[in-house]
């Protein structure tokens, strides 16, 4: 079992819906304006803006971005304290109350894709009642990353184990995954023939980001054809 | 048991003041103790409310805090390295120095291990890297190599200390259970003598290699991330270099300031500036060439990414820091030092602060622009230090300050012994040693070399 992501830029229109919903599900704190302009916005699924050619021809695309969850994780190769590890099913987890807050797999992570705490997380009165009871609130001082939902895998699981049968396809979405209104994120097992990511990432068209790392992402995006 | 001195010391300037510290001495403990308040102030209320009291942020996650890690261990190298290094080689001008260098290695070591402590977003939890540590993180190397670093550096300091404190201890300077306690009865005995000199033979061979390592594994920190501008081979020696060269510079500085404080022309002579600011120039050199070796084979592999973290550092937000760097690590010392007649005390002075801050900027610059340049399209990141930074990084140097004072206080700087035997001994062991590596006056033509 591999999971892994497949996310298509011909049916992405940047809405950035996933990013809110990302943010919901996970409980990402909602930072101030003020701490967001020095660039301390925290956000685990991030929506990454890239202008192509000068004015007035420019060209401007944008592609979500999640952990990658590599197969090689430069992150896990230098945490201190093994808060950060990848497990058994490929996806990159972070152990938020071991975490000493070093911040080296911030400084090794070549997608820049981990948040940290600078402060503590607090909500707003309103909005305290939408946290997920499912995800954990970090703590401040720690670093914190996209897990693939993995309290969703969690729920999905213990389903299909007490109706007594394996885990299928659609049984666990991601939350991005499920709120893209063009159906642009693909979420499954990697391994899996019968999964679609599985023919997906087999697809001409299938890019991973700064593969020439040796990182081996396993969020696989499909470029765009024009 | 109150005496007074009795006889001077034929070494006076030297126990002077201890003997006698006078009332400036308590004026300037004053004023550093107020700062290190206040910088305990502001750390306590950076644990409180978090890391977001700095300037750090995402994606320049490592700020200040590092840069000085980095910078302190590198001036600790002044001491082992210098006086490790001279003593090994038998160069007898290195008397009235070496301790000076060490005490400077065991202070900054001290404070300078802390600071990743002060970086940690959840210091609470430091206990983790004890029972939860990874032998395979980098971070976890250089907390073995700084601490062995530490008590190598410290024994390698207090154990030629040993018939200093007993001379203390022998003329009855207070505060008396001190000098008793750390002379471990010391009484100058042949016995006693073989033994101490065994001990720093082998702390000075044993010293040498942990230093390096220390340099090196702190190198390891950066070049084992895929970041450019810091995944590198040659940041190992580099930063050993840059060590060894900001550690001559703090000495320098050190020696002139002591000088001129303890009336110390007698023994801090010029010949000793002389010798330390020839090799500091020789550091400056060999500084240039190894930044010149990174940078131009980052240039001539013009990976963009690579690329793009070069030219932040050229022409683009760095440029003012890092050509800064190259005027206070090169071409001032390079001008000032290379020439007979600016390498005098001021000359020195100005090329080795000039050194010291340049070697700060090459941390800085280490640090920070690689951060700031992410692969990814993100915006640029802009690190601004706060007060809270300034505050820790002037805290530290205040403890460094202080903590050289406390010691100038209760122990000699100059090493009292060592410069009585040079006196006594060292002119005739000298001349039995270049009389032993001399050709011989006439050739010998015995048939056999057995003897020799």
């Amino acid at each position: 079992m591999k999971w892994g992501m497949v996310i298509d830029l011909q049916k992405c229109t940047g809405c950035g819906e996933c990013v809110a919903a990302c943010k919901l599900e996970n409980n990402v704190a909602i930072v101030e304006p003020k701490e967001s302009e020095m660039g301390r916005t925290m956000l685990w699924m991030d929506m990454l803006t890239v202008y192509e050619g000068e004015y007035p021809r420019l060209r401007v695309r944008q592609f979500p971005r999640p952990c990658m969850h590599c197969d090689h994780p430069p992150c896990t190769k230098v945490c201190p304290v093994r808060a950060t590890y990848k497990n058994e099913e490929g996806i990159v987890a972070q152990i938020y109350p071991q975490c000493i807050g070093c911040r080296y797999c911030m400084a090794a992570c070549p997608y820049t894709v981990k948040s940290f705490n600078w402060y503590k997380p607090e909500w707003a009165p309103g909005i305290r009642e939408t946290v997920n009871p499912d995800v954990s609130v970090r703590q401040v001082g720690v670093v914190e990353k996209c897990t693939f939902c993995v309290h969703r895998l969690q729920k999905a699981k213990e389903q299909a184990k007490s109706e007594g049968r394996n885990l299928r396809e659609g049984d666990f979405q991601t939350a991005c995954a499920e709120s893209c209104p063009a159906g642009a994120i693909v979420f499954g097992d990697l391994e899996n023939t019968g999964h679609r990511v599985n023919s997906l990432s087999r697809s001409p068209r299938a890019t991973r980001l700064l593969e020439d790392l040796g990182t081996e992402p396993k969020v696989i995006y499909l470029k765009e054809v024009d | 048991m109150e005496k007074a001195p009795a006889a001077p010391h034929p070494e006076y300037d030297l126990l002077r003041p201890i003997e006698n510290p006078g009332k400036s001495f308590y004026y300037i403990v004053a004023v550093l103790l107020a700062i290190i308040l206040y910088t305990g102030y502001v750390y306590i209320r950076q644990v409180y409310y978090g890391l977001g009291v700095t300037g750090m942020a995402q994606p320049v996650t490592w700020g200040f805090y590092i840069i000085n890690f980095v910078f302190f261990i590198g001036i600790s190298h002044a001491g082992t390295l210098i006086s490790a290094i001279l003593r090994l080689s038998k160069a007898e001008w290195r008397r009235p120095i070496t301790r000076m260098a060490e005490v400077i290695t065991a202070i900054v070591l001290a404070i300078g291990g802390l600071h990743p402590i002060i970086d940690l977003g959840r210091p609470d939890r430091m206990t983790h890297l004890f029972y939860n540590g990874r032998l395979q993180s980098p971070l976890l190397w250089d907390i073995v190599s700084i601490t062995a670093y530490f008590t190598a550096s410290t024994v390698y300091l207090y154990i030629p200390m040993i018939p200093d404190i007993a001379i203390l201890r022998d003329r009855g300077v207070k505060p008396r259970w001190l000098y008793e306690f750390l002379s471990w009865s010391w009484q100058g005995t042949e016995q006693q003598h073989k033994v101490l000199d065994r001990a720093m033979n082998i702390l000075m061979v044993v010293v040498i290699p942990i230093a390096v390592s220390v340099h090196t594994i702190i190198s390891y920190i950066f070049a084992m991330t895929v970041q450019p501008g810091w995944h590198s081979t040659i940041f190992g020696p580099y930063f050993v270099v840059g060590a060894i060269f900001s550690g001559i510079a703090a000495i320098l500085v050190l020696m002139i300031v002591f000088r001129k404080v303890f009336h110390l022309e007698r023994y801090l002579k010029l010949i000793h500036f002389n010798y330390l600011s020839v090799l500091l120039l020789i550091m400056s050199l060999l500084w240039f060439y190894f930044t010149f070796s990174e940078y131009l084979t980052g240039f001539y592999g013009h990976e963009p990414n690579e690329m793009r973290v070069f030219m932040y550092k050229f022409s683009g937000a760095f440029a003012p820091y890092f050509w800064t760097m190259v005027t206070c690590n090169f071409l001032l010392p390079l001008i000032l030092l290379s020439n007979r007649k600016t390498r005098t005390i001021p000359g020195i002075l100005i090329a080795s602060i000039s050194v010291i801050i340049g070697m700060w900027l090459e941390r800085l610059i280490i640090v920070v622009p690689s951060l700031a340049n992410p692969r990814l399209p993100y915006p640029t990141g802009i690190y601004i230090p706060t007060h809270t930074e300034w505050m820790l990084f002037l805290g530290g140097v205040s403890v460094f300050i202080l903590g050289y004072m406390m010691f100038a206080r209760f122990f000699p700087v100059i090493s009292v012994w060592e410069i009585q035997e040079g006196r006594h001994e060292s002119a005739k062991t000298v001349t039995e040693r270049i009389s032993s590596y001399m050709p011989d006056p006439q050739p010998r033509y015995t048939g056999s070399m057995e003897n020799e």
